[in-house]
């Protein structure tokens, strides 16, 4: 496969979660400290669902068949829940260690999603840069472009559902920590149930509109800041204009 | 062995603190709280060593704790066949804590505190950062660093056995001949310094500069060059190592611009780093690494310990360390230069100011080795710390191989696998995180090593054999988590 397969889908996959990095992140030493803290929570929830589902797959003794893959749907399942233990557990370690979490709401779910999308990604890009062909037996032929899209999702369903679940453990309201899990278990849930690219990405995407969306009012926009921020009428340059009248 | 010794004396001298403890002055007119460290030898500050251990805070408007930390020998030297093996060691000079100016608001002064520790622990990410992709590239493209082409002669014992139980005792075998090697080297290299005999020690570390800068890169040039099959003619090619060559030296050596040494820094680490992965046989490594984490617990730590007593002499002489061998990340140069810069006033602006670089050189006590180690300059104004003095973080070079040489070998033996690779980088960026966080919070000498390496070893271990399959199947069932 061609260099503009692996560029394309590189900067597809991960270009936003890089302009998220550079416009929000690297600029505060101490904000790069909190995602790589995220990558690693990350990380080691990731450790410990491998170890369970490995051990079920153990004690079930490694039969061929339907079983692996009911195996694997609960080595999934599994994975979401500990991977929201550990968001919470993350949310603990920067309000212990915070400056005011509203500040590094950008960071919250960043970690995650950019390990989470690396992980699940970044074998299959290493891949596109060899020899050959998409599709020839009969797959479809998008399946890298479809695999960039799908870990675009969720690299930004990371970063919404770290704003959510920040505000919803600030605000003590444990309802919305049930929400982000239950949409991750859905997206989750509807890749494997669906084999159509489609509408697998059909519904990542309006689960990500609606998650943003979301995000954006937890994290104190409204309609009237979007609006003046589109036409580059900034709350404070008005303020500041009116000081200096 | 004889650049074994080298490298030793190159790792140990590394460790020597600077015998001024860079005690950051606040005037009256600025406090600010920032974790210091020391950065140059030949300054003087008023916090003395002494009187920073002697007593809980500095005179006058300084209130600095001093926290010396015995420097952290990361060392390894490795000791091998083809010499010229840096020593590195960690070290972690004095780090002082100095709180800021009285009056200011608790919370302000730890957040800043925060603050400044964070941008400290980023000046130590980025070279180890890029030290590793440095590795991890070149493991990844160039395939004679992958190649077996034999052993080192410090590990004899061959890994081609057909049962398991006598591969592990090889390896264990192996690991024990490379620490006793470096026990006795350290050793060594301490009781040399006890006797200064320092022109011996001088004349190692410029061989051992010498063979890295020129015939490992040499070795580097010429495989880069055959796996991308790029013709270079021999008159080049000696004018690019030459120039390549003796920049590096004056760099490292005596005086140049701080990105550029530092740039030199990372560069021969990771050349060293590329040798162990080639030599090291495979479990040999596992173990060695593991091996050296403890070694360099026990050397910083126990009161015997060579690195402590290295430490302790050097402060009782109040030397300076050996720069050939450590990391600096020093952002300002700091008071007492006899070329005062009045620019430097916002210098904390311009953290990689050249100009201000090139001062710093100055004080940092660099200059050629027969000097190094004259009294620190008398010459300076009293304390005049009208600018802050921000100094870097320094970290040996030892910690940098040891760090590239787990992600290497986690890139060369992982089945190509690039999720093992960046499990084991963010576990050693974690562990180098919370090593630096140990350290503000105890204020003493501690290894960089062990935190590190244990978390990349555990990673290592089961993301390549928990987590690899996990993913794998996953990604056939194209199943996203």
């Amino acid at each position: 496969m061609t260099a503009a397969v692996f560029f394309g889908c590189a900067f597809i996959a991960f270009g936003p979660a890089l302009a998220l990095y550079v416009f929000t992140i690297a600029t505060e030493p101490l904000r790069i400290i909190f995602l790589i803290a995220g990558a690693f929570f990350w990380l080691v929830s990731l450790l410990i669902s491998s170890l369970v589902w490995f051990m079920a797959r153990v004690i079930i003794d490694n039969k061929d068949g339907p079983t692996q893959k009911y195996l694997l749907i609960f080595g999934a399942f599994v994975s979401v829940y500990i991977q929201e233990m550990f968001r919470f557990a993350y949310y603990k370690l920067l309000k212990k260690a915070s400056e005011g979490l509203k500040s590094i709401n950008p960071v919250s779910g960043l970690g995650f999603g950019i390990m989470s999308g690396v992980f699940s990604f970044v074998n299959t890009l290493s891949d596109s840069l060899g020899p050959g062909t998409v599709g020839i037996h009969g797959d479809s032929p998008q399946f890298f472009l479809y695999s960039a899209f799908m870990t675009l999702v969720i690299i930004l369903l990371h970063v919404f559902w770290g704003i959510v679940f920040f505000d919803g453990c600030e605000k003590k309201k444990w309802g919305i920590l049930l929400i982000v899990l239950l949409t991750h278990l859905l997206v989750s849930a509807q890749t494997f149930i669906s084999s159509y690219y489609g509408i697998n990405l059909a519904s990542a995407f309006i689960i990500l509109v609606l998650m943003g969306t979301w995000a954006f009012l937890a994290a104190g926009g409204s309609c009237r800041s979007l609006k003046l921020c589109l036409l580059c009428q900034d709350k404070n340059f008005l303020l500041y204009n009116q000081r200096s009248r | 062995m004889l650049a074994g010794t080298v490298r030793f004396a190159r790792h140990c001298l590394k460790f020597f603190p600077a015998q001024k403890p860079a005690c950051v002055d606040f005037g009256a007119s600025r406090g600010r709280a920032m974790l210091t460290f020391m950065a140059s030898d030949s300054e003087e500050e008023v916090c003395d060593e002494r009187t920073s251990l002697m007593s809980a805070e500095s005179p006058t408007p300084r209130s600095c704790q001093e926290g010396r930390q015995g420097p952290e020998d990361g060392e390894n030297t490795a000791q091998w066949r083809s010499q010229e093996n840096e020593e590195d060691g960690e070290e972690d000079p004095d780090r002082y804590v100095c709180s800021g100016v009285p009056g200011r608001p608790p919370g302000l002064e730890e957040e800043l505190t925060l603050k400044y520790g964070a941008k400290h622990v980023i000046m130590l990410f980025v070279p180890v950062t890029l030290c590793m992709i440095v590795v991890v590239a070149t493991i990844k493209s160039v395939r004679f660093y992958t190649e077996k082409n034999g052993q080192l002669i410090y590990t004899p014992f061959t890994e081609d056995t057909p049962s398991v139980g006598q591969r592990l005792l090889n390896s264990v075998l192996n690991t024990l001949i490379m620490i006793s090697v470096i026990v006795v080297m350290t050793i060594f290299l301490v009781v040399l310094y006890k006797y200064r005999c320092y022109k011996f020690i001088h004349g190692w570390l410029i061989m051992s500069s010498l063979m890295l800068l020129f015939l490992f890169t040499y070795i580097y040039l010429g495989e880069v060059l055959k796996t991308y099959n790029v013709a270079m003619d021999y008159p080049t090619l000696l004018l690019t190592v030459w120039n390549f060559g003796a920049v590096g030296m004056v760099c490292i050596h005596w005086k140049g611009p701080l990105v550029l040494q530092q740039a030199y820094l990372i560069m021969i680490s990771a050349l060293m780093a590329l040798v162990f992965i080639k030599y090291l046989p495979e479990w040999s490594a596992w173990v060695i690494l593991g091996a050296i984490s403890v070694y360099d617990l026990v050397a910083v730590l126990c009161p015997k310990g060579p690195l402590r007593m290295l430490v302790e002499t050097a402060q009782e002489r109040n030397e300076p360390i050996f720069p050939a061998l450590i990391y600096s990340s020093a952002m300002v140069w700091t008071v007492g230069m006899a070329k005062l810069d009045p620019s430097s006033q916002g210098a904390l602006q311009l953290p990689y100011d050249p100009e201000m670089e090139e001062d710093s050189y100055d004080s940092f006590g660099e200059p050629s080795y027969p000097e190094v180690f004259e009294p620190p300059l008398t010459g300076y104004p009293g304390e005049e710390l009208e600018e802050e003095e921000e100094r870097g973080v320094k970290l040996g070079l030892g910690d940098f191989i040891f760090y590239s040489v787990l992600v290497g070998k986690a890139a060369a033996t992982g089945s190509g696998d690039w999720n093992t690779t960046l499990a084991c980088f963010v576990a050693i960026l974690i562990g180098l995180c919370l090593t630096l966080l140990l350290l503000a919070v105890f204020k003493k000498a501690l290894p960089a090593l062990p935190i590190s390496i244990t978390f990349g070893l555990i990673f290592y271990f089961s993301t390549d054999n928990l987590v690899r399959p996990f993913m794998d199947t996953l990604a056939s069932h194209q199943l996203y988590i």
